[in-house]
């Protein structure tokens, strides 16, 4: 078990590498309960959310999700989430580390007629992530369910909101179950799965899957001192819908152009650059590691890293501290691998 | 036969004449995870007891390898390089990471499996 954002998770439930297979192949199966989610409610609440996040919420409708940002003015980024239109308001599922400062940001920027509700722990949060998930899940009427999509829906005979998102690469599905019932939504998708090869799979399995889809991680490879055009994310925001926090600090980055980007990098087996190594190129730094980790299902070992902008180019061979020593690393397209998500190619577009 | 004698940075001796086999504790497997890689020293380097040898990287962190003993590397497992698994899945076995041949004496402080085990219990 470790600790994470103050809960305890579990690195693996066999192993790391058992579970990231299955999750690429079959399907796994992740306890997420430990995500921040918001209800937030009031006739304001389009318009106190489109003010306070970087995407467009009018290109959605209700029973949408979207992928948002959540800046400061000075456009560096404070989280990233999901915002969820529901019928009779908003879901925010927010990183856990970032639940009680996001909180107290979006109380201090709500007009009264806003309600936030801080509902973490009376909902559970499973994800059920793979190319097989769809056929697995103990729930019908979800084929027809489309990415980045959510339905209320019964699952294993259970009331659930169950969302088309993840955080894996892979197809899939996210459910919100009250905390008391989870357990029995958590051991019918096993069982209905364990046949087939569906594993539990733990924070180990979820790093490294979502790192394989370059879907990048709050507090590794972004946070307020990173700004979204330098995560590669500036497709999340939307310049054009109107006034939001960050958005001048924001058009101009655009205007100037990033100064940093992040790039994928691989390196020879064994050669895990980890969090913070240094990036060289022609005998000077040129930034640091952001993610890395040793990707089973690859074979070899992948690092994000955010680096001067055009310093390097895919197909070029970057150094990168390894060890205390500077290994070599080839400049790779992003994401290092798409799964079967239905369009895996939004989230990691840059 | 002697049993196995363990050392504080998780490293385990089992002792058979000059011949020392090194490798890493149960406890240190699972608290590495997943192994990926090991950085080992080629067959005839001279080791004292307690220098670093090499590296284990999990997908978790790279951790030094300590010698137990003093004394010269006679074998390397080479299957380790195209299984790093078998440190978890077998870490007394098919997981022993080098032999050696003793010079001197054993050090005073490697520990026997009780002692060890009351080592790696948590403190409270």
């Amino acid at each position: 078990m470790v600790d994470f954002g103050g809960w305890e998770l579990p690195q693996q439930y066999t192993s790391i590498r058992d579970e990231h297979i299955a999750v690429r192949k079959v399907a796994g199966l992740f306890d997420i309960s430990h995500m921040g989610r918001f209800k937030v409610t009031g006739e304001a609440g389009l318009d106190f959310l489109q003010s306070l996040l970087t995407n467009d919420l009018s290109r959605i409708g209700q029973g949408r999700a979207q992928y948002n940002l959540m800046c400061n003015e000075q456009g560096g980024i404070l989280d990233d989430l999901v915002v969820y239109w529901g019928d009779d308001g908003f879901f925010v599922v927010v990183n856990a580390a970032n639940r009680e400062r996001d909180l107290e940001w979006m109380r201090g920027h709500a007009p009264s007629a806003v309600d936030i509700e801080d509902r973490t722990f009376e909902l559970a949060l499973i994800a059920f992530q793979g190319p097989k998930a769809e056929e697995l899940m103990p729930a019908k009427g979800l084929k027809d369910l489309q990415y980045f999509g959510f339905r209320p829906s019964h699952v294993a005979g259970l009331s659930a909101l169950v969302s088309r998102t993840g955080y894996t690469g892979e197809d899939g599905f996210e459910i919100f179950v009250s905390a008391d019932r989870v357990v029995e939504v958590w051991d019918a998708i096993l069982e209905k799965g364990a046949p087939h090869g569906v594993l539990p799979a733990g924070l180990g399995a979820r790093d490294a899957t979502r790192l394989e889809a370059a879907l990048r991680l709050y507090g590794n490879d972004m946070d307020d001192t990173v700004n979204p055009y330098e995560a590669g994310l500036g497709w999340t925001v939307r310049l054009d819908k109107g006034e939001f926090i960050g958005r001048d600090a924001l058009a101009r980055t655009k205007h100037d152009g990033p100064k940093r980007s992040l790039v994928g990098l691989k390196t020879a087996p064994g050669d895990i650059a980890r969090h913070g190594a240094t990036v060289r190129s022609q005998d000077r730094t040129i930034g640091n590691v952001t993610s890395g980790t040793h990707s089973f299902f690859l074979g070899y070992p992948i690092a994000l890293a955010l680096v001067e902008v055009a310093s390097l180019r895919v197909g070029e061979t970057a150094g990168v501290e390894v060890r205390g020593r500077q290994a070599s690393a080839e400049v790779v397209q992003l994401p290092f691998y798409r799964g079967s998500a239905r369009s895996a190619a939004a989230p990691a577009k840059s | 036969m002697a049993g196995r004698l363990y050392t504080k940075s998780h490293e385990w001796v089992m002792v058979e004449g000059k011949s020392v086999t090194v490798g890493i504790t149960d406890f240190a497997q699972a608290q590495l995870g997943d192994v990926v890689f090991l950085e080992l020293p080629n067959p005839g380097r001279k080791l004292d007891a307690g220098e670093s040898f090499g590296v284990v990287e999990s997908v978790k962190a790279a951790s030094d390898l300590y010698s137990p003993v003093g004394g010269r590397v006679t074998t390397v497992n080479e299957q380790l390089a195209a299984k790093p698994e078998l440190i978890n899945s077998d870490p007394y076995g098919d997981g022993w990471i080098l032999k050696l041949e003793l010079t001197g004496d054993l050090p005073k402080d490697l520990m026997d499996e009780a002692a060890y085990k009351r080592s790696t219990e948590p403190q409270s």
